[in-house]
This record gives C-alpha cells, structure tokens and sequence, in this order.
C-alpha cells in the first residue's frame, strides 16, 4: 500500500468513537474528519496509525448552533460550510472570511475547522480566528468533557493536550458585540499557499474614536499562533493614527517567538508590515 | 468551404482530453499485467555494500526483484545521443539499475515487481539496501575544484567536455572603452509535466516483439536507443506513445526505468506497469537549466556593443542525459549574441556532473540561458552608460535590411524585423508616459520598473548535415504520410510525436487547406512506431516547422496524382486541369470536373488509371529542413516591487512575437501563454535547490513554487509576420518563444524598479526574501 496497513472503522456516533478511542492499548487508533492533513502524511508513511477512525457519521461533532451567548461549531464543520452558513456570515464574519482562505475549493470541501485545530499545524488558518473571537475547545473523554482555550490547547507544532482518548467535539464562539469589527489579512506561501503570516484583529471600533476590546492574533509565525497582547495594549483606547499603527507593528514583533526561525529578520519584517498592513484593513473595513 | 488555415479552429483533441477519456500510458490495463515500483537511493554518494531482497521477496503477491548485478550482462548502459564536437568528450557509464555505486538521490538500486502496484510498494520498503555513503558535490562551479569528490572514476575534475568557440578576445576587451561584467545564476528547474512517467511493457515470446508504451515525445528514438540498450532488433520493438500529459523536454530522454520495465516483462513473460509518482517526477524525471556563467561584455562609450565573451559551468547532473551535452552547447553557446549584431563573441562550456538528478532540455533548451544573459547584459550596459535600454537595443539590433544576416558564430538567422515587433510593443506600453509615472512614484516611496527583452531563437531543428556536425546522434528531418481513403478521407501520420502542442488539429488544418476538405474528415496519427515508419518527434520548436513542411509536401504529392487521374478521367491534358477548394476543374470550361473524392475512389477502383500509374492514393515525404528557423519579438514586462516585503508585482506583461505564419491562431496564444508562465515561473517563483549533501530542498509542490494561474496579469499579445523564406509553410515555430523571452523581461523590470537603491542583480528566482535582502543590504528605503 501506498500507507502501512490500517483497519478501517466508522463510529456510529460519540459513545461508539469514544470507546475505539479508548480500545485495548495496543492499537493506534487515529481519528479521521477531512483527512487533508492526515492522509498525506499516511502517504509519506510519517503517520502509521493502525486504527483509522472515520468520524463522518457522528452527529455529536456537527452543526451549527446559536445558543444564548455563544455559537457552537461542531468539529467536522468543513471550511466550506463556514464560507456559507448565514450563522456564522452574521455573528462570526471574521472566520468565514478566514476559512474562506484556506487553500482551495477542493481542500475547503473536505478539511475541517477540528481538523485543522488538532493538526496544530504552525502555519494554518484558522487558528488566528480562534484566538482572534476568544473561542473555547470543547474536548470529550472517557472522564467526560472539558473545555480549554486556544493558547492552552496547542502546545507546541503539531502537539496539542488531546488525550489519545479524547474527541474535540466543538468550538464555542461567544457572540461578539454587534459594534465587533474584524479583520484578516494573510500572505500565502507561493508555493503551498498555507500562511507564511496571518493576521486577525477583532475590536470594537469606529473612526476617531478610541479602541476597545481589541484582540490581535498571529499566525505561521512562530511554533504556534499567538494574541499579541503587548500590541493589544498598546492598541488600546487610542485613537487610530499610522504613528499608532506603526508603533503596534513595533511591538508585536518583540512578541513572536522567533528565536529559532531562520531567516529572523524577513520574518520579523512581515510580521510587522502585516500587522501594521492589518491594522490599516481594519480600520478600513469600519463603517 | 471556409478555409481554416489561420482560423481558431477548436482543438480537436481536447474533446477526449477533458472528458477523460484520453489513453495515457497509466490507463493501459492488460491481461496478466503486474507492477514494477523503484527502489531508489536515498544517498546522493555512496557504495552500495549489499542489498537484501529477501523479506520483499517473501511478501505474498511479489514476483521478483531484481537488482543491478541481474541486469548487467544482458542490459546495456543508457547512452547519451549527443556527443558536441572537439569536445572531448567524456562518456558516463550509466547503468539502468545501479551496482556499485549511486550517484544521485534516486539512482535506481532495484526493482520490484508484484501483482499489484500497492504491494509492490510495500516490498520496495523491505528491500534492504546497505550503502556507504561518501561525500556529494552539486554547484557545477565547485565540483571542477580539485579537492571535490568524483562523480565518475573515469572524468577527472568532474568536467565531462570541455566545449569552445569563438577567437581569443583579450585584445579587443583590453582596447575597448566600456567592459560589463556580471555573473549569472541559471537556477535549477523542475519541469513537472502533470502526467508523470510511465512505462508499460509487454513481450510476446511466440513473435519475439517487445512493445512498450511509454511517456515519450519521441517514440522513434526511444526505439531506436532502447533497441541498443536491450538488443531487440527495431523490427520487434515498437514504442507507443498514444497520449502524453506533456513533457517540456523531460520526456524526450530514455530513462532506466522503461529499459528496467521492459527487462521485467520478458524476464517474467507477463506485461509489466511502472508509474512513478510525483515525489519520484521529482528526484528521478530530468532537470532543466542550472548553469554557473561568467560574462562579459565589451562596446564603446556612445552604446555600440562589440564583443560578448562567456565561460559557463553547466551543470549536467549524474549521468548524461539523452540531449543532455547538446543543450549547454550548440543550443545556447551558438546564439548567445541574441538579435543584436556583435561582430566578436566567444564562448566556453565546462559540461561538469555533480551529485544531482541528471539535467537535460527544458523548454528552449539552451536559448533561455543565453537569451536571458545577453538580455541581462544589454540592459547593464546600458545601465553603465546612463542610456535608456531601449536605445541601446535600436542601436544594436540587426536591421531588417541585413537578412539573411550571419552571426559571429556562422550561424544564418533566416528572416526578420527585429525593430518592427519592438516599435509595435512601444506602441503597446506607452513607454514615455510609463517613464514619467515611475519618476512620480519614486517620489512617493513606490517603485515600479520596465524591462525589455528583444530576442531571437533558433528553432525548427535543424538540417540533418548540421545535426551531424553539431554531433546529434540522429537525422532531424521529419516523415508525413498522407492517406487517402477511397471515401475520400484522410489519415495523416506524422514522426512528430505531439503531446499537448494541438498538432492533431494544426496538420488537420493544412491538410483541410491544401486538399479543400473540412478538418472532421482528416484524422492525425503520431506515437506509434508501428503505424508510422520514421520520424524523430516533438520538441525544440520543430513540429509544425519540420513536421508540418513534411506533411505539406507529401500532400503536393497527392494533388500531384490526383491530378493526373483527374486528367485520364476528365479527357483533358494535365496542364488545363484546376483544383481549387477540393474540385478538379477544367480551365475555361465551367461546370466540367470532379470532386476529390471520386478521384480517390477511382485511384482505389483502378478500373482505369493513366498508362503506368500505380493504384492507389498515398504519399509518403520526408522534409529535410534547408536550416533552421528563428522566430523573434520583443517582450516588456512592467513590474512593481513592494520594498517593505520584497514582493514583486507584475502588473502588464506584453508579448510581441513573430513566429513566422501562424495556422491556428488559438493555439499559438495558447503556446506563448503557457511558455511566458515557465519563464515568469523562473524569473519569480521557481527554483530547485539541493543541500551540501544532494538531498532535494525543494522536492515537493509544497515548497517549489509551481506558479499559479492567479499570479498572473492577462497577458496582452500581438504579432508581426515575417514567414521564413526557406520553410514551404513559411513557418517558425511558437513552442518554447515565451519560455526563452520572458524571464529577463521580467528581470530586467525588477533590476529598473530598484535602480535608484544601486542594485544591478539579485539571483533567480527574484523571491521576496531575496528581493528584501537585496534592498535591505543597501539600506533599506
Ligand atoms: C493542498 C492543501 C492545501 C492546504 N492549505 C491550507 C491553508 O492554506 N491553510 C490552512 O490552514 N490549512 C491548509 N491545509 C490543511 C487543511 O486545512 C487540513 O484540512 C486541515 O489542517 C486538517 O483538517 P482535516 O479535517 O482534513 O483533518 P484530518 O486530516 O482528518 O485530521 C488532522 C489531524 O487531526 C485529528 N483530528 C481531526 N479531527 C479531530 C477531532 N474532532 N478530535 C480529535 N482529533 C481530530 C486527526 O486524527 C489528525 O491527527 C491544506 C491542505 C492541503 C491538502
């Protein structure tokens, strides 16, 4: 085979997926959502799970659901739903208008916004709006369920604190206030067309006046996506100015956590460009 | 009828091709059929200590594997077919699965083959290879140092010829008032056809035939060299290639793994499948490009060029490619002073293997290289006499009046107006405007630039008596067989091999013209050296230059007899017999005469033919051509750079070519915008790189950068038309036209754009980060 042999199982629904997932200790059970990140690396024989879990089927991992205060995305939600949903085009713009960046049409159709969290892949997409909308991971295990933030979730590329028996179920977004203004800006790899940099900025803002509740979040810089939260402070409650901008752009450098990047200063460079670059998008998008 | 020469005819071989219903190698099934999959050398150097078949041969469904030891005394080494004279050249043993030693990350080692391609896979992975690895060299510069390892025992100094023409230059260089110099980097390209190679090998044990089927854009040559490697004579051997995914060269050589296919299938008596995949297209399927060249250039204060003189490191790879000596030599080193009229050059090619994936011809194939570093040159010369680029090159470029005009290197550029394509852009871009724009921009902190490239390639290879004087190891005259059905409809079969260039559609049209019958009516047939007897396939630019002239004189052939029959049957002399838009008529009696088809019927019928005439209608030609053919134009494109993160922009892009008579206009817009994407992709994006150690960086589409649709502007298109006096169609050929004038263009509008911060060069490909370097190490903005 073109991958190390595997077994094939499709969870009927959570309980089911739970129980493969805990097994008998032997077997490396994977959990397969869209697959654009685990069958390639199948392929190259640098995943070789011997259990491979198809989660299409279980109704606990999708949806979309407004509740009061919060949006509920069920993990297997595909990029391409997050493009089109009404739900998450009114309350949750930012990250249609992320998803809809994320490779193709092809890959859009298949990859999930679970998927791409537990890849943990350093240079992905959705990961700037999920710190960007301070959204919350809701993780399910045979202890049963508990719920973590972003930042806490990844730990370093590719490695999350996902237990090998527990299932991310869904992402809750709390519903931003109607004056939530955001924003993403993103420079895709030539090649691979993954961000290189991605900026997402949500905040409540209107021209001339000063700024609130902003949060400013990077991606593919770094070992994993970061709130700048320096930049925030110095962003916040000032009015918007290029000086402001520039200075911000100043300061989320010295928050990336570049030390062992090659190529340091280009990427400390487009960091700043981006996010200064952003920060003008913003403001430009603000009614 | 409307005549379809010159006419946007649709493609007739898209029909099948977009459908899906194309039959490339990969879809050939046979009964019986088993798969081959390579195991291949993770090592760029090394000695292979031992190699242990046993657990992949112990895997159930694996039929044998074998290594290179098995194949040595019945399999022959793949050769090299171009040998450039007084080159000294040295051969490089290359045997189709390595023995003792592998030279390049991919060097097959061995080859499995099983019931099915899957497990075939598996056991690859349990072939145990134990390999000493020894140190690599890769920068063709380098790997002539004395210290550097040795790719092969038998070529000292890596250098496998050493290739030189031109006079001792010193004493003009020393006596000339201006001398640019600069050093070049052609990078490393990837061609990356979409359809990989494949081969499918069947062997009948009652005839003795081999047939393979196999990616090639010339089967004929594959015939002809496979038939050596395998000692099966050609009249056993027949190579069919039905559909081909495209090859930009990469499938011109013969490779080990079809010999290594073919092997397998007699060997085991049962037809043999390999595909490679991708990650093999990219370590395993030919290279382009990848010189190191040193050049000067030499002219007067007020702008008149005198004399070029270039000493380049090319970089060959491994093993020596098919074409692969040809390329750096009589395709680049011939025609490096471009479209401009320098009465002294002089050139000097060290053809030097390293640790790499062998390189061969990638489209333009040599014209590229030296199309971009005159181009280059030009414009710093220009630069280094404060005069505008395009002075400089109306000054220098050959003027009309002067063709046939001969270049310093003996060649006879046959037709041009090189001032007419570069008027016609200026008309196009506006460039006094364009100039006042960037002067107001600079101002503002934006930096846009213009660059230029007014080039010439030669194309239409080539006569045979030259290419036995440059050293091809064959004849490049093309065979076309026209074949009249009694119902009047023809078959064309043609020795070019096309492969994606639309040639079923364009030799429809000449035919359809010359014979006044619709193109539905005409079928072409190419691929397959059992239907067609001769021929030497598709690349270089030659198709419908070579291939195409063939056709047109086998099908005067036809009209030849066709007339005569028209004559017997009509009761009238030869000479009062018309044929005009498919109807023999006579001349001064309207509504006497005959349609074409019922002289073809009455050529099979043979019931009554002229005294002596054979039955029949069917003519076989074969075009020798008189020279070669030199399409030509004048390129712009226009640039903006991003100086706080390096990205270029390319805002217009304007191609002016003139490629002679043009059949089918659709399909030559098709050809140049596919050619100026590979040479923008060089100038920008794309580049392969290999570690100290030979490992491929860059080996997957994840990091090189296959350029992308949305990375580009429309192009805007026109042309001028000067036919080639010596080809009977007045042809010149469009293929490799964008690929060769594009990336300097591009280059030199980048080098315009960051002018005013003193930056004269940045190596390709111009990425971002270089860009910002660039600009960054002279202080930034
Ligand atoms: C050509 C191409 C281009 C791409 N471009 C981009 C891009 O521009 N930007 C970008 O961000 N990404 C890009 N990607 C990656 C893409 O977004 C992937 O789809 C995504 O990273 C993974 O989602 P998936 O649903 O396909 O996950 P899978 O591949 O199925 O799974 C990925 C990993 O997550 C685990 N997993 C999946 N779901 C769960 C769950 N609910 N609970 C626990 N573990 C789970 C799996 O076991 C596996 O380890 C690209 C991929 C391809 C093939």
């Amino acid at each position: 085979m073109r991958t190390a042999p595997f077994e094939y199982h499709r969870a009927q629904d959570l309980d089911d997926a739970l129980e493969w997932l805990a097994g008998d200790g032997d077997r490396d059970v994977k959990i397969l959502a869209g697959g654009h990140s685990l069958l390639p690396l199948m392929k190259l024989k640098l995943a070789t799970p011997t259990v491979l879990l198809d989660v299409q089927d279980v109704p606990e991992l999708r949806g979309i659901l407004l509740e009061s205060g919060w949006v509920r995305i069920g993990a297997l939600t595909r990029y391409v739903d997050l493009t089109r949903d009404a739900t998450v085009g009114d309350s949750l713009p930012l990250l249609s208008q992320v998803a809809a960046t994320v490779a193709d049409i092809q890959v859009r159709n298949r990859g999930t916004i679970g998927g791409s969290l537990c890849h943990a892949d350093p240079a992905a997409d959705i990961p700037a709006a999920v710190l960007a909308l301070d959204a919350r991971l809701v993780l399910v295990g045979p202890r049963g369920e508990r719920r973590v933030n972003l930042d806490e979730f990844t730990v370093a590329p590719f490695l999350t604190v996902l237990e090998p028996t527990e299932i991310l179920t869904a992402i809750e977004f709390p519903i931003p206030l109607q004056s939530q203004q955001s924003t993403y800006l993103k420079r895709p790899h030539p090649a691979s067309g993954y961000p290189v940099v991605g900026v997402a900025i949500t905040g409540d803002a209107s021209p001339h006046e000063p700024l609130s509740n902003v949060r400013v979040a990077v991606t593919g810089i770094g070992p994993k996506a970061y709130r700048a939260e320096k930049t925030e402070g110095t962003l916040k409650g000032q009015v918007p100015t290029p000086e402001l901008f520039r200075a911000a752009a100043d300061v989320a450098i010295t928050e990336a956590n570049m030390s062992d990047e090659p190529d340091l200063s280009y990427r400390e460079q487009l960091t700043r460009v981006y996010v200064e670059r952003a920060l003008y998008q913003f403001y430009g998008g603000v009614a | 009828m409307m005549d379809v020469l010159g006419q946007p005819v649709k493609r007739h071989e898209d029909d099948r091709l977009v459908r899906g219903k194309g039959q490339y190698t990969d879809d050939i099934r046979l009964p019986g059929m088993v798969y081959a999959h390579m195991v291949r050398s993770p090592h760029a150097h090394a000695k292979i200590k031992a190699i242990d078949t046993r657990a992949a041969l112990a895997l159930p469904g694996v039929l044998a594997v074998y290594v290179g030891s098995d194949l040595k005394d019945t399999v022959g080494m793949i050769p090299t077919a171009w040998i450039p004279p007084n080159a000294e050249m040295k051969m490089t043993p290359h045997p189709a699965l390595a023995y003792d030693t592998v030279r390049y990350v991919g060097d097959g080692v061995a080859v499995v083959i099983a019931e099915d391609p899957y497990t075939a896979s598996d056991a690859a992975d349990l072939v145990q290879v134990t390999y000493a690895p020894l140190e690599a060299v890769v920068n063709p510069r380098e790997a002539t140092e004395s210290d550097k390892p040795l790719v092969h025992q038998e070529i000292p100094d890596n250098v496998a010829f050493h290739w030189s023409v031109g006079a001792d230059l010193d004493d003009v260089f020393a006596a000339s008032e201006v001398v640019v110099r600069q050093e070049f980097r052609q990078q490393r390209l990837v061609p990356s056809a979409m359809e990989p190679r494949a081969a499918v090998a069947q062997y009948n044990p009652a005839t003795e035939e081999m047939t393979v089927w196999t990616t090639t854009q010339n089967p004929h040559i594959h015939r002809l060299l496979m038939s050596g490697i395998l000692g099966i004579p050609e009249h056993r051997l027949r190579v069919v290639a039905i559909d081909v995914g495209g090859g930009f060269g990469s499938k011109i050589a013969c490779y080990p793994d079809e010999v290594v296919v073919a092997y397998a299938a007699r060997a085991l008596g049962r037809p043999v499948k390999w595909t490679e995949t991708r990650q093999e297209n990219f370590i395993a399927t030919s290279h382009g490009r990848d010189h190191v060249q040193e050049v000067e250039l030499a002219g007067t204060r007020d702008g008149r060029i005198e004399a070029i003189r270039v000493k380049a490191f090319s970089n060959l790879g491994a093993y020596l490619s098919t074409a692969a000596p040809g390329v750096p030599t009589i395709l680049f080193g011939l025609i490096l002073n471009g479209a401009y009229k320098i009465p002294q050059a002089s050139v000097d090619v060290y053809g030097v293997v390293t640790h790499t994936t062998p390189v061969d011809a990638y489209r333009g194939a040599g014209r590229p290289e030296a199309t971009y570093l005159i181009e280059r040159m030009v414009d710093l010369y220009a630069r280094e006499l404060k005069m505008d680029p395009v002075e400089v090159r109306k000054m220098n470029l050959i003027p009309h009046e002067s063709f046939p005009y001969t270049n310093p290197f003996g060649l006879e550029y046959d037709s041009g107006n090189y001032e007419g394509t570069l008027r016609r852009a200026l008309e196009m871009v506006d460039y006094p405007q364009f100039r006042r724009d960037q002067e107001s921009l600079r101002k503002q902190g934006k930096y846009i630039g213009i660059g230029f490239s007014t080039y010439v390639e030669m194309c239409g290879l080539g006569p045979s008596e030259v290419a036995g004087a440059v050293g091809f190891q064959g004849g490049l005259w093309e065979s076309a067989t026209v074949r009249v059905h009694p119902t009047g409809k023809v078959t064309v079969f043609t020795g070019a091999s096309p492969h994606g260039q639309g040639e079923e559609t364009t030799f429809a049209q000449i035919v359809s013209h010359e014979l006044g019958m619709p193109v539905e009516d005409i079928e072409v047939v190419h691929g397959d050296t059992a239907r067609i007897a001769m021929g030497w396939g598709t690349y270089g630019s030659r198709t419908t230059v070579v291939g195409g002239a063939a056709l047109h004189m086998a099908t005067q052939k036809i009209i030849a007899k066709a007339t005569k029959i028209a004559a017997h049957k009509l009761e009238v002399s030869e000479v009062d017999v018309t044929f005009e838009a498919g109807q023999f008529g006579v001349a001064g009696v309207p509504g006497h005469g005959m349609s074409f088809a019922s002289v073809a019927l009455d050529a099979y019928l043979a019931w009554s033919l002229p005294e002596g005439m054979e039955p029949a209608l069917e003519a076989t030609a074969f075009y020798n051509p008189k020279n070669f053919t030199y399409p030509f134009g004048a390129h712009v494109a226009m640039v903006s750079v991003d100086p706080h993160t390096g990205d270029v922009e390319l805002m217009r892009y304007i191609a002016v070519d003139d490629v002679g008579n043009i059949i089918n206009p659709m399909i030559v817009e098709g050809q140049i915008h596919g050619g100026l994407v590979q040479g923008i992709g060089q100038a920008l994006y794309e580049g392969a790189e290999f570690d100290d150690q030979g490992q491929l960086i860059t080996g997957s589409f994840l990091d090189y950068a296959m350029p992308k649709a949305r990375f580009f502007p429309q192009f805007e298109t026109d042309h001028t038309v000067t036919p080639s006096p010596h080809n009977p169609l007045g042809v010149k050929g469009v293929g490799e036209t964008g690929a060769i004038a594009s990336t300097p263009a591009v280059v030199n509008a980048v080098m315009d754009a960051l002018a005013p911060m003193g930056i004269r060069d940045i190596a390709m490909p111009l990425t971002p980060i270089k860009v910002w370097n660039a600009i960054h190490q002279q202080g930034g903005i």
